[in-house]
């Protein structure tokens, strides 16, 4: 079970949270103007690394909110976690 | 390949089994081959085989990082089943279920099929009217199925708890008696041993490190031994589709999580079917061993770890142990983790790429050993015409595109 450290509560057990996904997928500025292979590039593709990956989980039993997780996938060490907006830990990116 | 059967047996018996031969060879990789085939599990394997067998391909390479079948193919629950909703998934399923059933005489290896139904319980008024639903889709395709009350459920499966007055109560469900498992190693080794006897080279503890291409063609493989150079590549690497594609510049539709499985202490013959809930959420068949064979829903994470969290296993035991009280002191032998490649529609792809000469087979997800005959035989088609088999062509790269999407989530059977 993963111990992770919300921004705002500091760590909890797993169960509290709930992954997200893949961090830092911008959201198209101007959906009329993209074409298939951008939507499904936005939608659907995704990076799924083996080693650091930046991820978004919800501290969804906690204070409810977002925000973004260093992990790496092959050790499942966390690196640390950072608000949205918020710049990932150094070396991460 | 030395024909196994009852006189081979006794002609063996006579002098103690210190004779039997090996089932495969172990070859040193030859510097160029017609296919290479990455990743030896069961589809890998499978697809060498047709390609042999069915296209007279057999200068072909498989090459595994580990050992062959210590994936996903050795960490799986045995489960086999045709039971699909859409049209798409029900041909290619059933299909690979027909070729399950003859399997063992093709393959002269005893799989040990055992087709003693599958059951996929209700739980609520909802499950019942989508049973149903499927049960009569699946009907269509010409797929058997029923729906069956809770008290020929108890029929089937006397220790089953079918009191109304549990949070969960059971409340009707749908069966395949067609459906069943397989021993998972034997479909890997009677796989490995069918295609080396037909010229295959199976090439264990060989890491594919590089994929070579020339002008937008693959001209082969780099691996931690040496160059093998091929112009048709298949990438069958379940648990590690996205790394093998990164490799090739491709970008897929597809996220790794790791999915436990576990096996209680053996005990004598007391489950003589599968049993699956997707509302309470979990799976269970016994194995000719005696342990219970369990599994259920996927980590929450992306991971590539091989193991997952505590409290994924604990809620899929609490699941077992309202269907079925009488397990309740069984004790846990072991459990496991393998990594799922999972796609947005859980369905496969099996698909060509941009890239010439490579072909991608993965993201099967959950349920992959079930698909493992079919899986391979449309698999050895699509590198072998260049083409995809029509069983197969819905699930190319482009669906996630064009947005012909095969959504099976609903039988998918495991939450993801």
């Amino acid at each position: 079970m993963l111990l992770i450290n919300c921004p705002w509560c500091g760590e909890r057990n797993e169960p509290e949270f709930h992954h997200g996904g893949e961090a830092h997928i911008e959201r198209p500025k101007n959906p009329d103007a993209l074409s298939d292979e951008e939507w499904a590039e936005y939608l659907f593709m995704r990076t799924n690394p083996k080693g650091v990956f930046l991820e978004r989980w919800v501290h969804q039993s906690g204070c409810r909110r977002w925000f973004n997780l260093a992990r790496n996938t092959s050790t499942n060490k966390i690196i640390g976690s950072y608000k949205i907006g918020e710049k990932p830990p150094k070396g991460t990116r | 390949m030395k024909k196994y059967s009852i006189l081979s047996l006794a002609r063996n018996a006579l002098n103690f089994h210190q004779d039997w031969g090996k089932a495969w060879r172990s070859p040193e990789p030859k510097k160029t081959y017609d296919v290479v085939i990455i990743g030896g599990g069961g589809h890998g394997l499978a697809t060498a085989y047709y390609l042999a067998k069915e296209h007279g391909i057999t200068n072909v390479a498989v090459i595994e990082k580990g050992w062959i079948g210590g994936g996903n193919t050795g960490r799986n629950t045995t489960i086999i089943r045709s039971n699909y909703l859409w049209d798409e998934s029900a041909r290619i399923y059933e299909k690979s279920l027909q070729l399950y059933e003859g399997l063992s005489q093709d393959l002269n290896y005893n799989i040990m099929l055992s087709q003693r139904g599958v059951l996929n319980l209700a739980h609520n008024l909802h499950d019942i009217r989508e049973l149903k639903r499927r049960v009569n889709a699946i009907k269509l395709n010409g797929i058997d199925s029923e729906f069956l009350t809770p008290e020929q459920i108890k029929e089937i499966v006397p220790i089953i708890n079918v009191s109304q007055n549990i949070r969960y109560p059971v409340l009707g469900a749908s069966i395949q008696r067609r459906g069943g498992v397989a021993r998972h190693d034997a479909v890997a080794w009677g796989y490995a041993r069918a295609a080396d006897a037909r010229g295959v080279d199976i090439i264990q503890q060989c890491e594919v490190t590089g994929i070579i291409r020339d002008h937008g063609r693959v001209t082969g493989v780099q691996t931690t031994r040496g160059v093998i150079n091929a112009p048709k590549v298949g990438i069958v690497t379940a648990g590690h589709t996205s790394i093998l594609a990164a490799m090739a510049d491709i970008r897929l539709p597809i996220n790794s999580y790791p999915l436990q499985a576990m096996v209680t202490e053996p005990v004598k013959p007391i489950l003589n079917s599968v049993v699956m809930s997707n509302a309470v959420h979990c799976y269970i068949s016994q194995s000719d061993k005696g342990e219970l064979v369990l599994g259920a829903g996927i980590d929450a994470y992306n991971s590539y770890t091989q193991r997952g969290s505590l409290h994924i296993v604990e809620e899929q035991l609490a699941a077992v142990c309202l269907l079925f009280p009488i397990f309740s002191r069984l004790r846990i032998l072991r459990k496991w983790g393998g990594i799922v490649d999972t796609t947005p529609d859980a369905s496969p792809i099996i698909s060509k790429t941009l890239v010439d000469g490579l072909y991608i087979n993965g993201g099967w997800g959950t349920g992959g050993f079930k698909g493992t005959p079919g899986s391979g035989w449309v698999f050895a088609h699509t590198i072998a015409r260049d083409e995809p088999h029509k069983l197969n062509a819905p699930f190319n790269l482009d669906r996630f595109t064009n947005g012909s999407l095969i959504d099976e989530h609903g039988a998918a059977a495991v939450a993801h």
